[in-house]
């Protein structure tokens, strides 16, 4: 299958969706690590690769971009309905 | 290894082109040197809005790094430089700041040399003397080593920072890897990654000067925008999946690649160390790619999602595109097309495609804002004028 997603680093627990991505479609990744998404993702949105904990780190690029706010499901939409800044509260 | 060739430079540098220079000092030559351009369409003509007018200190040392730096360059090999009389940066005060520049400068003042028409004449034949001169110089072995290469992005979408600029990165990563320098800055674009980059310095000193770099942007962009300091992440931004100030930051920043941060420089400063360079610079791409090519940059790489022509006087610009669509859609101001990188072309691949051009635009193929006349060129200033 065409991949639908990139993972930009290997310990990132977020991927990015390259194209809008509908609940119940399943993502792919160029080296084959499928994700069955539970909810829409709209194109270079984040997606969760693992259960995330609230309060847990979401780490892109291999870096901590954010703190979540409440649990994450693996497959789930990642953005600012459940994360928070860790600079500038917004 | 793909060879590269160059213009070797008195002063040990290496120049990937051999321009004449037709520089004003002052904006009310601006006239004049379009003459110029028209006659001398072969001829690097770079008439600006600054010269006179700013008493600010922080602004005169601007001024005195950027134009001298600007006749300095390794990629110009002979200056026409055309003066008023009157102005703050004169011909008389930049020639003695440029010093033995290792190249022909001819120096013509308007008020001193018959008015516009007779001094764009006399400028237009100093420009095409200087042509038949450069033109006898020949090209010669060039080592990666020897290459500073800048990184830009402007006009960015979501995607910018998931394939154009982890492109550059790696780009970057290679060059650094065979000897040579890299530099990138917007320090508007590295607010909340202070930690993220500190931790890559060579030195604790280098680590202060990041996290006081970082710092400072923070504060001002505060101080200027007060409660739309948070618009610098914009609904744009979060509308395209950027969540926070850090990973819109981190998509920037990833076009220095993952090296080691060597030295911190000050807009347009010229690094004295090699690898990874920082520059303390602003985000505003005419602004930002003055500082990189004035600090040394041969050739920059620029990233774009929305599209633009922008390119820089003498200095190669290859324009990367972030996706397919503007690829196609500005099919005449872009180089690359990294948006390849969504259908499955590995990041090395795109990597290697891009340093192979690299290697062909250094070794004397135009760029598609080269060849088709795109520059700009804008620098920094802090204070109003009088």
């Amino acid at each position: 299958m065409t991949p639908n997603i990139v993972i930009l680093h290997p310990r990132d627990n977020v991927a990015v969706a390259l194209g809008a991505i509908a609940a119940g479609e399943t993502a792919t990744a160029h080296d084959g690590e499928t994700i069955a998404t539970v909810a829409d993702i709209p194109p270079s949105h984040k997606i969760a690769r693992v259960d995330i904990a609230a309060g847990a780190e979401i780490i892109k690029y291999g870096e901590i971009v954010a703190v979540s706010t409440r649990d994450i499901r693996r497959g789930e939409w990642v953005h600012t309905h459940n994360l928070q800044s860790k600079v500038w509260k917004r | 290894m793909t060879e590269i060739t160059g213009y070797a430079r008195p002063d040990g540098k290496c120049g990937i082109r051999n321009h004449v220079l037709v520089l004003a000092t002052v904006s009310c030559v601006t006239g004049v040197i379009q003459r110029i351009a028209r006659d001398v369409p072969e001829a690097v003509c770079v008439p600006h809005a600054y010269g006179c007018g700013r008493g600010g200190q922080r602004d005169l040392e601007i001024l005195f790094r950027v134009l001298p730096g600007m006749v300095r360059h390794p990629n110009v090999g002979a200056v026409v430089l055309i003066g008023l009389g009157c102005e703050v940066s004169s011909t008389k005060m930049l020639m003695s700041l440029i010093g033995d520049a290792g190249k022909p400068i001819e120096v013509l003042n308007v008020q001193d040399d018959g008015g516009s028409l007779a001094t764009a004449k006399k400028g237009a034949e100093a420009a095409r003397r200087l042509l038949a001169h450069v033109a006898a110089q020949p090209r010669g072995p060039m080592q990666w080593a020897d290459v500073l290469a800048g990184m830009e992005c402007g006009g960015s979408d979501a995607m910018s920072g998931v394939t154009a600029n982890v492109a550059i990165g790696a780009v970057a990563d290679w060059l650094v890897g065979q000897g040579g320098t890299v530099i990138f800055g917007e320090n508007t674009e590295t607010i909340g990654t202070a930690h993220m980059l500190a931790r890559r310095a060579k030195t604790e000193q280098v680590m202060r000067q990041i996290t006081d770099m970082v710092d400072r942007a923070e504060r001002l962009t505060h101080e200027i925008m007060g409660d739309m300091a948070s618009l610098v992440i914009s609904p744009g931004n979060m509308d395209g999946g950027m969540s926070t100030i850090a990973e819109k930051a981190l998509g920037s920043i990833c076009k220095g690649g993952t090296t080691t941060i060597n030295q911190v420089v000050d807009y347009a400063e010229a690094p004295t160390e090699k690898g990874l360079i920082l520059q303390d610079g602003p985000g505003y791409d005419g602004d930002s790619m003055t500082g990189l090519a004035v600090s040394g940059a041969h050739i920059m790489f620029f990233s774009t999602g929305r599209g633009t022509p922008a390119g820089f006087p003498g200095v190669p610009v290859i324009k990367v595109a972030s996706n397919s669509r503007v690829f196609h859609a500005m099919r005449d101001d872009m180089d690359v097309n990294a948006g390849v990188m969504v259908d499955g072309t590995p990041r090395e691949a795109m990597r290697d495609e891009m340093v192979a051009l690299m290697a062909r635009v250094i070794n004397g193929e135009p760029t598609q804002a080269e060849r088709h006349g795109m520059d700009v060129f804008t620098f920094m200033t802090v204070h109003p004028p009088f």
